[in-house]
């Protein structure tokens, strides 16, 4: 390495950035690190605050594995977070091409009426969610978690302005070969699409994995919650028993990992792409 | 295969007619060139034969039905996009068969297809690439795989050689005419680039602003161009265009232009623009005469090897002449510039059209 290189690498603007990084990182990870350490911790250890417990042990997954409750609440999450996640794909995919592709009237309104849904926070659409649901009979019901995330204007918008960047050839080539509409999108515009496709459905998966109030709102069987949901509740049950559930919260956090170490690229593709949400 | 009727075609965009109701017939399996500047209407007239565009007026028949209200599937039609539009995502193999997606054969009848299309576009080596992995040349040939494979009635193709590099250009060029040569299809090829119109075409149509302005054999426009437009887009380079006065004494007619009047056979409106082309406006050596002589003085000088062509400011403005490749003048000299007067072409000075 050469002298110019390394005073480079150490200048001190770039040593500032690595330590604020190195600071932030750290700051993130210790929350994770102390849920994992105290899932591997002894009951009567969880009050000792060294992060490399004295005693570690499995235990504490065996217990909570052998919890019929606890995989039903997994199961649950991750039915859900994949139907979602199909969905959104395949709608917001159909309304964005539409949008994107197709010239008729009223189309710019209705994008605007659809954008225009991203300005109104969740917690506003809660109680409408819930009338709704009431009235359709969909409370306490996997349809009654699953019904607002369908489709969302996030996604629609997502893939509205991908589908602009597809070259119009590519689709009156596939007219001119005989395509029908469907097909083409499906066949021909969709692949084309697939880094923000990848985006969308990492975004759709993550959100709904992690999405606590409004399952929580509109379930009260045990038996339809998802896990943030079942976890919380373990939290208000009897005592609080924090090594299960930092257990619960260790054994959940393993999808969203996965996805990530096996997405990362798209993730910090679509994070790019998407420009506006993390 | 089929020929094309086109009958006062209009296309509109909005409050815009971007095409005047145009007339013109493509014989079977004649290959057909549409050239103009931008915007003239060229590639709108062969999208709305494709079916990729809404005919506002007029009919285009392909064969001997009218195919106005035909999806572009049911016009036995192929097209070649001037950016390939071949799929990313697909094979080259999977490209070409998908010009068979509404083809009644089986498998092995497409794959046959496929191989035999490839073979006779050297495409054989690389059915199994992705479309990233070819040169911008071997896309172009995958794309018209594609269109061939159908073995359509009508060929379309959208300025396809636009992308390439002028050298593969030349070579595509060769390829799409040895092409036509071989299958004899009807070919309609939009363009703006007269050399491609020239070399291409059986019969080249040059349109302006959504009209027709000449239709007729590559040759036939070149020394017969109908206006000062045709004259100076047909050719390379572009025709020298002067003005000049016309009298008339005793019932002859004289072009006043250069050093002695010229002697015209036929009667002259007063005001005409005289055109020359670069190659025909030599610069004359020492006591050599013409019919038209130009003085003026040398500005650039631009040997092409075989040839050498001389910017010159004159009377008239910068005309553009030939010179001797050994021996051309130097920037700054003065020179004379010489044309036979059957190589001048006149055009009225007011409605640019030819005398």
């Amino acid at each position: 390495m050469t002298g110019s290189s390394l005073m480079h690498r150490f200048a001190p603007g770039r040593v500032i950035v690595w330590l604020l990084l190195l600071a932030g990182g750290l700051l993130m990870l210790t929350p994770l690190l102390f849920m994992f350490s105290t899932s591997l911790k002894d009951s009567a250890d969880i009050y000792d605050l060294r992060l490399i417990p004295a005693a570690p042990t499995l235990d504490n997954y065996k217990t909570v594995l052998s919890d019929g409750r606890f995989l039903r609440w997994f199961w649950n999450s991750l039915a859900i977070a994949t139907i979602v996640t199909l969905s959104n794909v395949f709608f917001d995919s159909l309304v964005g091409y539409t949008l994107a592709k197709f010239q008729f009237r009223g189309r710019y309104l209705v994008f605007l009426a659809i954008l225009s849904t991203l300005m109104i926070p969740t917690e506003m659409l809660v109680i409408p969610w819930y009338v709704m649901a009431k009235n359709f009979g969909w409370l306490d019901s996997y349809w009654g978690i699953m019904f607002p995330g369908m489709m969302t204007a996030f996604g629609t918008f997502l893939m509205k302005q991908f589908f602009e960047t597809v070259p119009n050839d590519f689709l009156e080539a596939a007219r001119v070969d005989g395509l029908n509409e469907f097909a083409i999108f499906w066949r021909i515009a969709l692949p084309l699409v697939t880094p923000a496709l990848s985006a969308l459905a990492i975004f759709t998966f993550l959100s709904n994995w992690t999405a606590f109030i409004w399952p929580l709102i509109v379930t009260t069987s045990k038996e339809l919650y998802t896990l943030p949901v079942g976890l919380a509740s373990f939290a208000v049950e009897s005592q609080i028993q924090w090594e299960l559930i930092m257990t619960g919260a260790a054994l959940a956090t393993i999808p969203t990992l996965t996805v990530f170490l096996l997405l990362q690229r798209y993730i910090v593709r679509g994070v790019v792409l998407a420009g506006l949400k993390g | 295969m089929a020929g094309i009727a086109i009958e006062k075609l209009v296309k509109r965009y909005g409050t815009t007619q971007v095409v005047h109701g145009i007339d013109l017939t493509i014989e079977d399996g004649e290959f057909v060139v549409f050239v103009g500047p931008s915007g003239c209407g060229k590639s709108t007239t062969l999208r709305m034969i494709a079916g990729l565009e809404d005919i506002n007026d007029g009919t285009i028949s392909i064969g001997d039905r009218i195919v106005n209200r035909l999806e572009p599937k049911e016009r036995n039609i192929a097209m070649v996009f001037q950016n390939y539009a071949i799929y990313p995502h697909m094979s080259v193999a999977e490209n070409i068969a998908f010009g068979l997606y509404t083809a009644k054969l089986d498998k092995a009848q497409k794959r046959k297809r496929v191989e035999e299309v490839a073979e006779v576009l050297g495409l054989t080596p690389l059915l199994e690439r992705r479309p990233s992995a070819l040169s911008g040349g071997q896309r172009q040939r995958v794309a018209i795989g594609r269109a061939m494979v159908r073995d359509p009635a009508v060929f379309l193709f959208d300025e396809p050689l636009s992308n390439l590099d002028a050298q593969l250009r030349a070579q595509m060029r060769l390829e799409i005419k040895r092409l036509h040569q071989r299958l004899g299809t009807t070919i309609v090829f939009v363009t703006h680039d007269q050399v491609e119109a020239m070399t291409l075409a059986d019969r080249i149509v040059v349109m302006r602003d959504g009209h027709i302005l000449q239709v007729g054999a590559p040759m036939e426009l070149y020394e017969k161009p109908a206006d000062v437009f045709t004259a100076r887009f047909i050719g390379s380079p572009t025709m020298n265009v002067v003005p000049a006065k016309a009298t008339a004494e005793a019932g002859r007619s004289a072009l006043q232009l250069g050093e002695a009047p010229i002697a015209w056979p036929a009667a002259l409106p007063e005001d005409v623009l005289v055109g020359v082309r670069p190659q025909e406006l030599r610069v004359l050596g020492q006591g050599e005469g013409a019919d038209l002589v130009l003085s003026g003085t040398v500005a650039v000088v631009e040997p092409l090897g075989p040839e050498t062509f001389v910017h010159v400011e004159a009377e008239g403005g910068l005309l553009l002449a030939s010179a001797s490749a050994k021996n051309p003048p130097a920037v700054g000299s003065a020179v004379r510039l010489g044309s036979p007067a059957s190589a001048l072409r006149l055009f009225d000075a007011k409605s640019e059209r030819a005398l």
